[in-house]
């Protein structure tokens, strides 16, 4: 069984992002870290493939700057091998591009049973690229997988809904979506770090993947105004008088989560 | 979430910059690979030990260990799991022998691990640190067998170890051993006795407990020169290497402690039922040979707990300094409380934190580095220097440095006020868990003592004199920057009290009174003056190369360099006369 991830490597979050007044993207040119939501597919890629008794999973990514740190945290973790596209053509592309570019990576990788994303990234969160993806390979797409098993050929998922979640059954081969939390990410090991160090990374370029045009020139969307966050307003403190309960309640209510 | 984050971009400029990593690297014996496989390993490991291991240090101070009425330990919720993944990780195998399953990674990359692990957890980090103590003596001293038993399962964790020197009347004075070692006629011992202190003596976290065992056999001559040092595990070992029969010894109680609660520290009893079977480290009578021989080490990783706490308590200080408001800060507009980082004397706290923090991680792994040249380098005479220089800064590491570790938790816990004083917040646990440092793996008057009467006179003063020659020669440097101009001045004051305590300390040399009585003072004097040192030199170093690092990051070191020298290093100027003063006034008073 091959299983492809799609693994997006971002700037850490704990570090605190800005925007290129230039472009209104954000600034990508320090050290880029594995989307901790894209963990979640590497581990159920890896679990998948350790149930079906064998295969491999495979790794695909967009960055600038040949960034491959991302890349590696997921080799260590168990994935095989990883195509990476880097081309300063790529600046400015919008989602779309990006799943023409990925997708042109999987098929690169010779495709797989089953393709793996996150639902979205956590520093871009259009949470449109798996779908797109999937369009363009011309796959079956499941979206929101919480609950994710291969049996008999078939994949089997949880689809997270607002009201509870859909069990969806879908053949092979696929693309899947899974939320953070569908399994829990393993930390790379001391072995597989190192072990990481010697494992294939195929870097190309958009234009060896014959995706044209890319960047700001192939962007259906463009970015016509940023504005700071609404400050978070204060919060209204109820003060004890033994029936604030009640005010709670209303308040829990205003929210319609109860 | 946790609450502390890996200093990483230090780590990684110390390491690199300021040691010499690829060098160290370069050296042989150790896997050959680039420093960037360093910086993967170190932020894979931190972001492990930040997740899984610091959320437990305060869980483990609540709940402690409790010794169940079987003589076996409970630790507390979560350390069980924590310890399997990190066995499963495999941190604990970095800087060990290939041969057995290590990582074959230098010490110093070893010890940039332990800074981490400690400052998440010091607690947790005893069970991998004393294992490390007893990995290091089998390593150097055990026969190929007991290599082959023990060191695999001891490298990955999967068993643990333990070192048994203290008992009831033989603490500092480790002469004073009486545990007894019979020998038997198939060539093990029989081991009777009772050992306190033994952290991680018993516990539910590994399957099995490899005890290093200090103790005399019948016929030994009296003191240090008649103890001999055995392996005595939990379970033996079944020819094919599976676990055996349960060993007779047990934990008969365990300490209620200041701080570490979640370390178990045993009482243990060997020979309750006739003997624990003991196996002979090389030749009786050497086990205090021995011990000298892991000491280097097991002293730097004590020293680094100081660091790795100093730097915990830091992180939290500045937390809350940041969001706790009062008064008014000069400058602040009317009628706000400013955050406390504001005023002026939190400031100096903070900042005194932070820049011994650095100074700490600029002398312990440059320890760790001079260990690695002792043990790896081609040249003898290269390998003989950097033993020397590194035993000289052992009990700077672990004197000043958990001295340390104790003021600099003591200022997290001043910065927080009534609440650093309240259990709640935390930052009470650091200093008290700081406490033990000063006090085990030799007292910091021990490191004193060992520092005048061993250190000093090592190649008749040439090692000393060498290493105030180099701080002499990085002040002339330092003084042709205009902005460095102060600090090489103190650099230069605060050097040439430290040759004259050292001068009058090697002229008094066969006066153990003297020389006793200005031990500490001295410590303090030379510590102070080579941290000032190191960040000094760290401060060009960033220049140098600024293209690289950046301009914050040389604006940081030359501020850190500066705020040390000029506002810190010159208070132990004045300790000189604590050295050089009258020793009979000290011992005619009281």
């Amino acid at each position: 069984m091959k299983v492809i991830v799609c693994v997006k490597q971002i700037p850490d979050p704990a570090t605190p992002g800005a925007l290129d007044p230039s472009s209104n993207t954000l600034k990508r040119d320090g050290k880029l870290i594995l989307d901790e939501s894209d963990a979640y597919g590497v581990e159920m890629a890896l679990q998948l493939v350790d149930a079906a008794g064998g295969g491999e999973v495979n790794l695909v990514s967009m960055a600038p700057n040949s960034e491959t740190a991302g890349l590696r945290t997921a080799l260590a973790m168990g994935a095989a091998k990883a195509v990476l596209v880097s081309d300063p053509a790529l600046q400015g592309s919008d989602a779309l591009t990006t799943a023409k570019v990925l997708a042109a990576a999987v098929q690169r990788l010779g495709g797989a049973d089953l393709v793996i994303a996150a639902t979205e990234s956590s520093d871009g969160y259009t949470g449109t690229v798996p779908e797109q993806m999937a369009e363009v390979l011309g796959l079956p797409s499941v979206t929101f997988a919480k609950k994710v098993a291969i049996d008999g050929g078939v994949l089997k998922a949880d689809r997270q809904t607002e009201a509870g979640y859909d069990e969806v059954t879908c053949s092979l081969p696929a693309l899947i979506s899974v939320t953070a939390g569908v399994v829990e990410p393993r930390y790379p090991s001391f072995k597989g770090i190192m072990a990481a160090k010697s494992k294939p990374v195929d870097e190309v370029k958009a234009s060896d993947l014959g995706v044209t045009p890319v960047g700001w020139a192939g962007a259906g969307q463009t970015i016509s105004n940023v504005a700071q966050a609404e400050a978070r307003a204060a919060g209204e403190i109820i003060e004890d008088d033994g029936e604030s309960f009640g005010k709670i309640v209303a308040f829990l209510e205003g929210l319609k989560v109860i | 979430m946790t609450d502390y984050r890996a200093p990483l971009h230090d780590i990684d400029f110390v390491l690199n910059r300021v040691c010499g990593l690829d060098r160290i690297l370069s050296l042989p014996g150790y896997i050959e690979v680039d420093s960037s496989v360093v910086r993967d390993l170190m932020s894979e490991a931190a972001r492990f030990m930040e997740e899984k291991v610091a959320p437990l240090n305060r869980v483990g101070d609540v709940h402690g260990v409790k010794r169940n009425a079987d003589g076996s330990i409970t630790t507390a919720p979560g350390f069980i799991e924590a310890y399997q993944a990190y066995v499963d990780a495999g941190w604990g195998a970095v800087p060990f022998d290939m041969g057995f399953g290590g990582g074959g990674f230098p010490w110093m990359v070893g010890v940039a691990l332990q800074e981490i692990l400690t400052s998440a957890n010091m607690a947790f980090s005893m069970c991998p640190l004393l294992t490390q103590g007893a990995i290091d003596a089998i390593m150097h001293h055990g026969s190929e067998e007991q290599k082959m038993t023990y060191l695999p399962k001891m490298i990955t964790g999967e068993w643990s170890g333990t070192m048994n020197l203290t008992e009831p009347d033989a603490g500092s004075d480790v002469g004073a051993v009486r545990t007894r070692a019979l020998r038997q006629p198939d060539g093990t011992y029989l081991v009777t006795g009772t050992k306190i202190y033994i952290s991680f003596g018993e516990h539910d976290m590994a399957d099995n407990i490899v005890h290093l065992v200090l103790a005399r056999t019948p016929d030994a001559p009296p003191g240090t020169k008649g103890i001999s040092c055995f392996i005595v595990p939990k379970f033996l070992i079944n020819p094919d290497g599976s676990l055996g029969r349960r060993n007779d010894v047990s934990c008969v109680s365990v300490e209620h402690k200041l701080g570490i609660h979640a370390s178990p520290t045993c009482v243990l009893s060997y020979g309750d039922q006739g003997g624990a079977v003991g196996y002979l480290i090389g030749e009786e009578n050497r086990g205090m040979q021995y011990m000298f021989t892991m000491m280097n080490q097991a002293r730097l990783s004590v020293g680094l707990q100081g660091l790795s706490l100093g730097e915990r308590a830091y992180q939290q200080a500045l937390r809350y300094a940041r969001e706790r408001r009062q008064g008014r800060a000069p400058g602040a507009p009317a009628g706000e409380s400013s955050p406390i980082i504001d005023h002026p004397d939190v400031k100096r706290m903070l900042l005194t934190m932070k820049v011994t923090n650095e100074a700490l991680r600029r002398l312990t792994y440059w320890n760790a580095a001079c260990i690695d040249v002792a043990n790896h380098h081609p040249d003898a005479t290269e390998r003989e220097w950097a033993a020397d220089l590194a035993a000289l800064l052992t009990p700077l590491s672990k004197g000043w440095g958990t001295d340390m570790g104790v003021e600099m938790t003591g200022l997290a816990v001043q910065i927080h006020g009534g609440m650093g004083f309240v259990e709640e917040t935390g930052v009470a646990q650091h200093y008290r868990d700081a406490r033990i440092a000063t006090i085990y793996e030799g007292t910091n008057g021990i490191q004193a003592i060992d520092l005048v009467g061993r250190k000093l006179g090592l190649r008749g003063g040439e090692v000393v004199k060498r290493h105030l020659d180099a701080i002499a020669e990085a002040a002339t440097r330092v003084k042709k920057h205009p902005d460095l101009a102060e600090a090489a001045k103190a650099l230069e004051t605060s050097l040439q009290a430290t040759r004259r305590a050292t001068e009058w300390l090697m002229a008094h040399a066969t006066d153990p009174l003297s020389m006793l009585s200005g031990a500490t003072p001295y410590l303090r004097m030379l510590s102070t003056v080579t941290a000032g040192f190191l960040l000094a030199e760290s401060a060009l170093i960033a220049r140098e190369h600024a293209a690289e690092v950046g301009e914050s990051v040389v604006a940081e070191r030359v501020a850190s360099a500066r705020f040390f020298c000029e506002q810190l290093m010159p208070a132990s100027d004045g300790l000189v006369g604590a050295v050089t003063g009258d020793a009979q006034l000290l011992m005619s008073s009281i």
